[in-house]
């Protein structure tokens, strides 16, 4: 059920000003995709284009194509909703629904967008919660807040919570960078478990995540301050982290650059 | 040698004089004896007088004594602290003297048999009689202005932070504003001028029309306030989990400001069960009980008050009334007040760490 994405031409605008230009890049299916750059080059820009969360900003707008197997995304009468039932997002900062129990989080999705009968929403969120590694830490305070949480607890509710409604894929920005290496490790782990069932796309400050999870790794820069960021290259993980073809991906990976 | 021009400001020592803790309330108790001896010496009569010496007695003191004990910037720290105080005090002395008056000569005559009786052919300046048919009509009126104001009021300030851009919410914005310094009685006159052109008699549902626009604007403004506490990262949170947005203000951010938004709504009420204008145009006042706020003159709690007073022709039995009435009226908006809170409190968000 992980969907393939296939980008193209794709430029992302804030108002007036162009955050990314002219992107192009094939995302496959089962596989962790990792994108790294420096900071301010788009790259939470881009991904956000991936679920039509982009233009929930104001002033976002979008051109090109990306396509969800076959579908275009930014098709006429594409409903953005549905798009987002597709493809999940974790944040950067765990952001759990303060006014809700824990379950109620996981349910949040499935019980927003229809209706479900109690038994069936109980196997969901122990599913999610399971797929997320947390039901063991929270199975006995199902019905208490999610904000009693820590912060890795969080981050890996929110991955249940993503998880829960079954997309095809799954982006995530910096996850674990409010994170410990304890907490950093079990997301890593879990991203490694999630990838045999979801299309994985995340993004990362840390040159050794994207070397431990990911397949593929895509190096984004921006020529100046002020010019919208670009893809530089995309290629197998291991052959951008040893032999990459551009030289200024392997200055930025062996920290020459910025 | 450029460093000796700038002269050091520190102390040689961390160490330097203290005042004792006890020292604010001596200083205070020593004004306030030296205030009573100037105001006798002097035959001042007002004990406000007395009251302001000893607040200036305060403030100089305490200035004069930190200076000579602590130095310059402690005594500044200590004269800053003082003027809050002073500051606290004369804002707190009016509202203690308010309420201590109004339960003072309210519960004279506030018993059972006042609060379920209406005035009746009970003549005003007669003892006798009761409030039953004002504090009917308060509610009914303040109740269904409530229902007419709270939810168009959420719903604009709904519209104004998740919906609204450009030209027309910029308008809305505007004519909240304007609406907020609408006096009451120009409230009124616009409900009166449409009564007199539909040519109909005073009823309270009228009332309730002019009270709910003068709490639209204020439950508007507070509801803005609470929704804009709400972080984007929730609303984004529920949208990517591919929930409508409507959805997502019903079910996300709603239940997060839930709290705020009752005590604007609260307050809100606090504020249009006081209003008298309105309700002297509109709704006329009437001494036997009426509960059908459709047809009919009613009576409200803060008309009541004004008309014992005026109509009394200084009876006492008149004012004992409008004092019990008043006290009934505070006690309903601290009631009000507490539920608020309780609400609140209770619909906060919850840590529970
Ligand atoms: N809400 C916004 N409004 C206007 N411009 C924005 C907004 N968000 C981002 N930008 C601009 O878009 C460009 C790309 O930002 P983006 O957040 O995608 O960078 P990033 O690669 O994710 O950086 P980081 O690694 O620091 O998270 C930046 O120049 C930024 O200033
Ligand atoms: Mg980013």
């Amino acid at each position: 059920m992980a969907k393939r994405i296939d980008v193209s031409g794709l430029t992302a605008y804030y108002g007036s000003h162009k955050a990314i230009e002219d992107i192009s890049m094939t995302v496959e299916p089962r596989s962790v995709t990792a994108f790294i750059g420096p900071s301010g080059c788009g790259k939470s820009t881009f991904l956000r284009t991936l679920n039509r969360m982009h233009e929930v900003t104001p002033g976002g707008r979008v051109e090109g194509k990306v396509l969800l197997d076959d579908e275009d995304l930014y098709g006429a009468g594409v409903d953005p909703v549905s798009v987002r039932r597709e493809v999940g997002m974790v944040f950067q900062r765990p952001n759990p629904f303060p006014t809700m129990s824990i379950f109620d989080n996981v349910a949040a999705g499935l019980r927003l967008n229809g209706s479900y009968k109690k038994s069936q929403l109980n196997d969901i969120v122990e599913k999610s919660l399971k797929g997320a590694n947390l039901w063991n830490e929270v199975k006995d305070r199902l019905n208490k807040p999610g904000s009693g949480l820590s912060g890795g607890q969080q981050q890996r509710l929110c991955i249940a919570r993503a998880i829960a409604v079954e997309p095809k894929v799954l982006l995530m920005d910096e996850p674990c960078s409010a994170l410990d290496p304890i907490s950093t490790l079990a997301i890593e782990d879990l991203i490694g478990e999630l990838k045999e069932r979801f299309t994985i796309v995340i993004v990362t400050h840390n040159m050794q995540q994207a070397a431990r999870v990911s397949d593929r790794t895509a190096f984004f820069n921006l020529a100046a301050v002020g010019q919208p960021g670009r893809l530089i290259e995309i290629d197998d993980t291991e052959r951008i982290f040893s032999n990459p073809s551009v030289q200024a991906t392997e200055d930025y990976i062996s920290g020459r650059f910025g | 040698m450029s460093t000796a021009a700038v002269t050091d400001k520190r102390p040689n020592s961390l160490r330097s004089g203290h005042l004792p803790k006890w020292s604010p309330w001596a200083i205070a108790g020593g004004s306030v004896v030296v205030a009573a001896g100037i105001g006798l010496g002097a035959g001042l009569s007002s004990k406000v007088e007395w009251g302001l010496i000893a607040a200036i007695l305060y403030v100089l003191g305490t200035f004069v004594i930190a200076t000579m004990v602590e130095g310059k910037r402690q005594a500044k720290d200590r004269v800053a602290t003082s003027l809050v105080w002073v500051a606290f005090l004369i804002a707190v002395i009016p509202l203690v003297s308010l309420i201590w008056t109004t339960v003072k000569r309210g519960v004279k005559v506030l018993d059972p048999y006042f609060l379920t009786h209406s005035m009746g052919i009970v003549a005003d300046s007669e003892p006798g009689g009761g409030i039953y048919h004002a504090i009917i009509g308060s509610l009914e009126q303040v109740g269904l202005a409530t229902l007419i104001g709270a939810p168009i009021g959420v719903l604009t300030a709904v519209y104004l932070v998740e919906y609204g851009r450009g030209k027309l919410a910029r308008a809305v914005t505007f004519f909240v504003d304007v609406m907020t310094g609408v006096p009451s009685i120009v409230a009124g006159l616009f409900i009166l001028s449409l009564m007199l052109m539909l040519d109909m008699q005073p009823f309270g549902f009228a009332g309730s029309l002019a009270l709910a626009i003068l709490m639209m604007p204020v439950v508007v403004r507070s509801t803005e306030e609470m929704l804009k506490l709400v972080p984007n990262e929730l609303r984004e949170a529920s949208l990517a989990l591919g929930v409508p947005k409507w959805r997502t203000i019903l079910k996300v951010v709603l239940p997060t400001s839930i709290g705020g938004i009752t005590t604007g709504i609260m307050l809100a009420i606090a504020r249009i069960a006081g209003e008298t204008a309105p309700i002297l145009l509109l709704v006329w006042g009437n001494s036997f009980i009426n509960n059908n706020p459709f047809s009919g003159a009613q009576q409200a709690l803060p008309l009541y008050i004004y008309q014992q007073y005026a109509n009394s022709s200084g009876s006492t039995a008149a004012y004992d009334r409008a004092w019990a009435a008043s006290l009934t009226l505070i006690a309903f908006v601290m009631i009000l007040n507490l539920v608020a809170r309780g609400i609140a409190r209770w619909k906060a968000p919850k840590t529970g760490r």
